[in-house]
This record gives structure tokens, C-alpha cells and sequence, in this order.
């Protein structure tokens, strides 16, 4: 069973890494700009203009 | 974002490209024709279970071929379809850049619709692995792998040909879906190779158990979810013409969601002899999928603030909404589901297909609706043929979707409580099975009732989007002008560690979302094969013998498992109808396994020896001949079918590969063992009266369903 113990474990640092480091980016503003990609997308660069 | 581009515009030159609106059309086409087929077949195998007669006494046309026929085609070829045909269309205009080869997108197309074909004739013939929504054989496995990577590779060219800095969050999804399905498959699919359209899965029992429902509960993930929330995050803003609510949350609804998917698959196998740490782990990811599911429908519902009178006029919207608040359900049904006390009651039931309908009806099916009312004017330049029979569509589809899920919520409740239920005495209150099931008939003629009122309103839609194109023209090509990307690419060092290193770069992201998805797996699945504490071995089982084997080949063949489980959970009620539970050491030479996850018929791990030979003959000629009311099909083919046992020693020589300890050579002398165990089954039918030769099918599977479970009787 011991393999069972050294991967659990290994399953919880990464996840407890995963958060520590999504903790850590929103503490430092690294999502800052979380608002131009979703208005870009509305802007389309064609020639025809949109119907319907 | 930086103002590198602003003083730029005016010194570089814009690029000229063309966005491809016919490849686009093309997967809308397919995802309508084979969306039609799909629901037809879920059609015909509802109301099997009402009108057995609707079997047609064919084996092409069983409930056991059917419905896995179904189950591919609305998952793999009407969501598969319309997963396509929005991302054909949207990571072309979110990139500024058309898809970087042609060639590879039309291989893509017909490679695809090839492999629904294979699948289409195949699944009917019975060429089946029998693992649920990866029913395909070996050679179709193959194809699918290699028409998914050229699809891959294809869309990560094309990210890295953008004209954009950041790469939009819907693409995220899109890329997470590819990484992930490749994996899942080709974990799950790995086999040997029989003969042609013939493999045994490499693994045995619980780990193809485990292996399966990893896969299968990921297929949700990965090819019903992620794709779909992808085209939720690109459609749902273009139709109400504002942002998403909030694109930090999409952020971090993206990691937290492919994160947490991975680990929930065990949540299938609660109370089976899956080890029980590995059912906690999927509970209480399960339980934590709750978070990132639901902030993705808010993120979803709230990008309509302030504009639900829009919503109210407007058809694609309408269709956008139910779908989202059907995801929101269906996520919050499912961790409810994968707590230990309600699946007790819900698991084998027809409650998780409501679930599951919930989803693909509501979630899948509307916003496949939504997209297709929105895409098909602007690509054919003219607005939509009818409002009307738009509308019509959602409101019969709305009330097709209630007709189908409450009747199916109700039947899960009343069988579940007729297993249940004991008398005063102690005694099961419904001992004979099948009082339980010819109880929710009238319930399953309802939902046949709702899946029919669905089909009307997909039909209408047929006809509104034909007219529309008929009375349009294709825009076949779209011009668009963009900057070049070196133009714009800043690349500042006061940038976001996390966006100049991954969200930039598409081979990081590909790889960090495989890491984050593949750990999750690798956890689950490693233990299991490496702690042999897991599954204890039990003396009294036995490889099957020759004759066994083959008849097991055609209970995976016709599909069995799609009704009757092989797996006794350890409640009362259960050991009190079928006998002593269910433990992993007596599944170590299932490959793969039968534990199945539907208990429309009853359990059939220990039905070995219960009836006489005789009996199961005759059941399988006529089931109500021996079981009045029964709503099993007739399978009066197996009887007069000869057995093929030139493939004796090529299976033999395959389960040696695989550590079944048959003896060296046996392959050689399996069919004289094959023989005489027919020999003798033919006796007893003899002296029942019932004249049938040694070499027919009915004979295989008698053998097999009388040794099942009696290994562990012995040892007792």
C-alpha cells in the first residue's frame, strides 16, 4: 500500500502548488487586464457587414 | 494591454486574408443530418423498451445494437459535428487568421464523417468492445486518432499564426478538449487485436472498470463540456452583443474545471469493488466540480444583465439561456449524484439517464440550436427564413425536454424503491424483478412522448435553416484585414510572468493543460495497477473455459451489458435477490469487463446455475415464454447461428498475452475442450426435450451465463 501513501501525498502538493500559485497571481495583479480579450471579440475585422 | 499598436497603425501594413465560411457549413450540414439519424435511434430504442416488438427480431435492430448506436451518434457525430462547426468558425475570427491549412480542415471533415460512417454499419453488425461510448473496434479506434491529431495540429498552427497577442478563452477550451480526448482515448482504447474488428481490452476487471469510467466520465467532460462551454464563451457574447460577464472568472473557470474533471471518474463505480479510497477520490472531486461548473453558467447567465428583454425577442438568445441553465442543473445534479446515499438510490436507475438528458437534450442540444439559428443568416447573408418556426422549435423543445426528464426522474425513484422495499416479515416486497420494470412502462412511453416532441421541433429546424439557405447565398469566403502579429507583439518584461510564458505561447499551453489534465488520471489509475493489495485474488476463479469465452464474445457482441449489470453492491437487498456481493478477485480474466451501468433487466453476476439450461434457451427464443411481460428482445438468431470457433485459438493465444494462465499449447487443443462441454450442454437440453446441435451460439452463451458467478459459490 505504500505506493497508494507517496502518490496521494504527491496529488495534494500538486494541487495545494496549482492554488498557491493562483493565490499568488491574483495577490501580484496578474490579472490585471481581464477585460479587453472579451471585448475584442465582438469586433469583427471583415469587409461585409453583419446582417440578420 | 499595451499602446504598442496604437502608434504603430499607421506605419505597418494590414494584412488581407480570408475567413473559410465552407467548411463551416459543411460541419453544420453533418451535424443536422447525423443530429436527425442520432435522435431517431434514441427514438426507436425508448420505445423498445415499450413495444419489445420494435426489435424486429433482427439482431441489427436489437435494443443491445441500437443504443449504443445512438449513444455514438449523438455524442460523437451531432455534438462532434457541431463542436466543429463552431470552431471552424470562431478560431479563425478570435485569431485574426484564417486556418492555417485547408487540406487539413477537409481532412479533418471527411476523415470525420468517415469514422460515423464505419461506426454506423459496424455497431449494427455487433463488432462492439462493449466499453461504453468507446464501443468502436480497434481499426475505427486507429482512424479516430489520427483524424483527431491532424485536427489538432491544425488548431495549434493556427494559434501560432495569429494576428492576436492573447489568446481568447474559448480557444483555451477548445485545445483543452483535443489534448484531453486524445489522451483519454488512447488510454482507454488500448487492445489486442483478435482479428479484424475483433480486440479484448488489455486490461481486466476493476482496472478496465477504473480505465473505462475515467474515460467515459471524461468523454462528458471533455467532448460534451469543454468544446461546448468554448462555443458558449465565443456565441453567447456575439449574440447579445456584449462581453461575457466577467473574463477573469472564464480564466479561472478554465484551470479550475480541467483540473478537477479528471478526477471525478470514479464517481461511476461507487459501491462497486472499486477500492474504496479510489471511490472517495471521485466523490470528493466530484462534490468540488460544484465551484467551477456553476461559476462558468453565472458567468454565462450574468453576460445578459440588463438585457433580459433582449432575450425575450430574441430566438438564439432563448435557446443560449435553457441551455446554460440546463448546464447549471445537470452540474449541480451531478456532485449530488456522486454522493455515496444518493447514488445508492440513483445508480443502475433510469435517473442518471435522466441526467444525462438533462445535459445532451438542454445543454448540447440548445446551444447547437442557438448557434445554428445565429450562424446560418450570417453565413448565407440573409435573415432567418422564420421567427416563428423558431420559436415554435424552442417552445416544443422546452416542453420535449420536461416530457423526457420527469417521467425518467419518477421511474429511477419507483424502481429504486421497489429493489429496496422488504415486508414486515423481512422478505423482499418484490422479489420477481420484473414487476419492477413492467411498473415503469407507462413512464417509459412518456419519455418516448418528450423525445418525439424534441424531434418535431429539430425537424422544423431543418426546414427553417433549409429555407434560409435556399433563399440566400453562401458567403464562401469572408475578407477580413488585421495588423501581423509582429507588429503588435509587445512582449514587454512588465509582463505577466503566466501570460508571456503560457497563455502566448500555444505548445506551453498544450502542454501545461495536458499535465494539469494527466495527473489527475495518473493518480487514479497507477495505484491501481501497482498496489496488488487492491484487487485480492480468490483461488476458486478459474480462466473461462473455450466454449465460455465464445459465449461471453456474443453477450458482449449483442450488447447484454447494456441492460444487466454484473456487479452485486453490497446493500441487503441486493445479496437478498442475487446473492453473495460482488468482490474485485473474481473479475481478474474479464476482458473487458461487464459490470455495466444500467439495471433495465436484473443482475446477472451470480445467475449461474439459478435456471436449467433449458430455461435460458427458451428465454432466449422468447423471453415472455418464460417470463410473461418481460420487455427483452427475442434473439431467435443465436439459435439457429452456427458458432465460429476458427477464432478459438487466436482468443486463447490472446488472453496468454494478456497473463491468463491457460497452459502452454492450449490454444492448439481449446476446441476439442469447446466440444465436449458443448456435448454435454446439448445432453441436458436433450433430455428437456429441446433438439439443437453442438454448434450453435445459443449453446456459447448458455455456457457462459451458467459458469457466471459460481467460481465464489464453490469457495464457500
Amino acid at each position: 500500500m505504500s505506493a497508494l501513501y507517496v502518490l496521494l501525498a504527491l496529488s495534494l502538493i500538486v494541487a495545494a502548488g496549482f492554488l498557491a500559485v493562483f493565490i499568488w497571481t491574483v495577490r501580484k495583479g496578474h490579472y490585471d487586464d481581464d477585460y479587453t480579450p472579451s471585448i475584442r471579440i465582438l469586433l469583427d475585422d471583415t469587409e461585409t457587414e453583419e446582417k440578420a | 494591454m499595451s499602446n504598442v499598436s496604437h502608434s504603430l497603425k499607421g506605419a505597418v501594413e494590414l494584412d488581407e486574408f480570408q475567413y473559410d465560411n465552407k467548411l463551416v457549413r459543411n460541419f453544420a450540414i453533418a451535424t443536422i443530418v447525423f443530429g436527425l439519424i442520432g435522435m431517431l435511434g434514441g427514438l426507436l430504442a425508448a420505445f423498445q423498451l415499450v413495444f419489445p416488438d420494435l426489435n424486429f427480431d433482427l439482431p441489427y435492430t436489437t435494443f443491445g445494437r441500437i443504443r449504443p448506436l445512438h449513444t455514438n451518434a449523438v455524442i460523437f457525430a451531432f455534438v462532434g459535428n457541431g463542436f466543429f462547426t463552431g470552431m471552424y468558425y470562431s478560431v479563425p475570427r478570435v485569431l485574426r487568421t484564417p486556418m492555417w491549412s485547408d487540406k487539413l480542415g477537409q481532412f479533418h471533415f471527411w476523415g470525420w464523417q468517415l469514422v460515423i460512417l464505419a461506426a454506423a454499419v459496424s455497431l449494427p453488425l455487433g463488432y462492439t468492445t462493449s466499453k461504453e461510448y468507446a464501443e468502436l473496434e480497434w481499426p475505427i479506434d486507429i482512424a479516430i486518432a489520427v483524424v483527431w491529431v491532424t485536427a489538432l495540429v491544425n488548431l495549434i498552427m493556427t494559434m501560432i499564426n495569429r494576428r492576436v497577442e492573447h489568446v481568447y478563452a474559448a480557444v483555451w477550451f477548445y485545445l483543452a478538449s483535443f489534448v484531453a480526448v486524445a489522451m483519454l482515448h488512447v488510454v482507454n482504447s488500448i487492445a489486442i487485436p483478435v482479428s479484424f474488428m475483433k480486440s479484448y481490452s488489455w486490461y481486466a476487471g476493476v482496472q478496465d472498470a477504473l480505465v473505462q469510467w475515467w474515460y467515459g466520465h471524461n468523454a462528458v467532460a471533455f467532448f460534451l463540456t469543454t468544446p461546448y462551454l468554448g462555443l458558449m464563451y465565443y456565441f453567447l457574447p456575439k449574440a447579445a452583443n456584449r462581453p461575457i460577464y466577467s473574463y477573469r472568472l472564464s480564466i479561472v473557470h478554465f484551470w479550475a474545471l480541467i483540473f478537477i474533471y479528471i478526477w471525478a471518474g470514479p464517481h461511476h463505480l461507487l459501491y462497486t469493488s472499486l477500492p474504496d479510497w479510489a471511490q472517495t477520490l471521485g466523490t470528493v472531486f466530484s462534490i468540488m466540480l460544484l465551484a467551477p461548473s456553476w461559476g462558468g453558467m453565472m458567468n454565462g447567465l450574468l453576460t445578459l444583465r440588463g438585457a433580459w428583454d433582449r432575450v425575450r425577442e430574441d430566438v438564439v438568445l432563448k435557446f443560449m439561456v435553457v441551455a446554460i441553465t440546463a448546464y447549471g442543473m445537470a452540474t449541480f445534479e451531478g456532485p449530488m449524484l456522486s454522493l455515496k446515499n444518493v447514488n445508492a438510490i440513483s445508480h443502475f436507475t433510469d435517473w442518471t439517464v435522466a441526467h444525462v438528458h438533462v445535459g445532451a437534450l438542454g445543454w448540447n442540444g440548445f446551444l447547437t440550436f442557438g448557434i445554428l439559428y445565429w450562424l446560418f443568416p450570417r453565413i448565407y447573408n440573409r435573415p432567418l427564413f422564420s421567427q416563428k418556426l423558431a420559436n415554435f422549435h424552442f417552445w416544443i423543445g422546452t416542453i420535449g425536454i420536461l416530457f423526457y426528464t420527469v417521467p425518467m426522474y419518477w421511474a429511477g425513484w419507483v424502481q429504486n424503491a421497489m429493489w429496496m422495499e422488504f415486508t414486515p416479515e423481512g422478505l423482499l416486497k418484490y422479489p420477481n424483478f420484473l414487476e419492477t420494470v413492467t411498473s415503469l412502462k407507462p413512464l417509459y412511453f412518456l419519455r418516448g412522448v418528450g423525445g418525439t416532441l424534441y424531434l418535431i421541433g429539430f425537424t422544423a429546424m431543418i426546414y427553417n435553416l433549409w429555407m434560409t439557405a435556399a433563399k440566400g447565398t453562401l458567403i464562401a469566403t469572408e475578407t477580413a484585414r488585421a495588423m501581423p502579429l509582429s507588429a503588435i507583439w509587445s512582449g514587454h518584461a512588465s509582463e505577466p510572468w503566466h501570460r508571456r510564458l503560457i497563455e502566448r505561447k500555444p505548445m506551453a499551453l498544450l502542454i501545461f493543460s495536458f499535465i494539469a489534465v494527466a495527473i489527475g488520471g495518473m493518480i487514479e489509475i497507477i495505484p491501481t495497477f501497482m498496489v496488488s493489495s487492491n484487487v485480492p485474488t480468490i483461488e476458486t476463479v478459474k480462466p473461462y473455459t473455450p466454449l465460455e469465452l465464445q459465449g461471453r464474445d456474443i453477450y458482449v457482441r449483442e450488447g447484454c451489458y447494456l441492460c444487466h449489470t454484473q456487479m452485486v453492491r453490497p446493500f441487503r437487498a441486493e445479496i437478498e435477490r442475487y446473492g453473495e456481493y460482488s468482490k474485485s478477485g473474481e473479475y481478474v480474466y474479464d476482458f473487458p469487463h461487464q459490470w455495466g451501468s444500467k439495471r433495465t433487466g436484473p443482475d446477472l453476476q451470480r445467475v449461474g446455475g439459478k435456471y436449467p439450461d433449458s430455461w435460458h434457451y427458451n428465454h432466449m427464443e422468447d423471453p415472455t415464454s418464460m417470463s410473461p411481460g418481460s420487455i427483452m428482445p427475442r434473439y431467435p438468431w443465436l439459435l439457429e447461428d452456427d458458432l465460429d470457433i476458427s477464432s478459438t485459438p487466436a482468443k486463447i493465444r490472446a488472453m496468454q498475452t494478456l497473463g491468463v494462465p491457460y497452459e502452454k499449447g492450449y490454444d492448439e487443443i481449446a476446441n476439442e475442450d469447446l466440444a465436449r462441454q458443448a456435448d454435454e450442454i446439448t445432453e441436458r437440453l436433450a433430455q428437456s426435450g429441446i433438439k439443437t446441435s453442438r454448434n450453435k451460439e445459443i449453446i456459447a452463451l448458455i455456457a457462459y451465463m451458467q459458469r457466471l458467478g459460481t467460481d465464489i459459490k464453490a469457495s464457500n
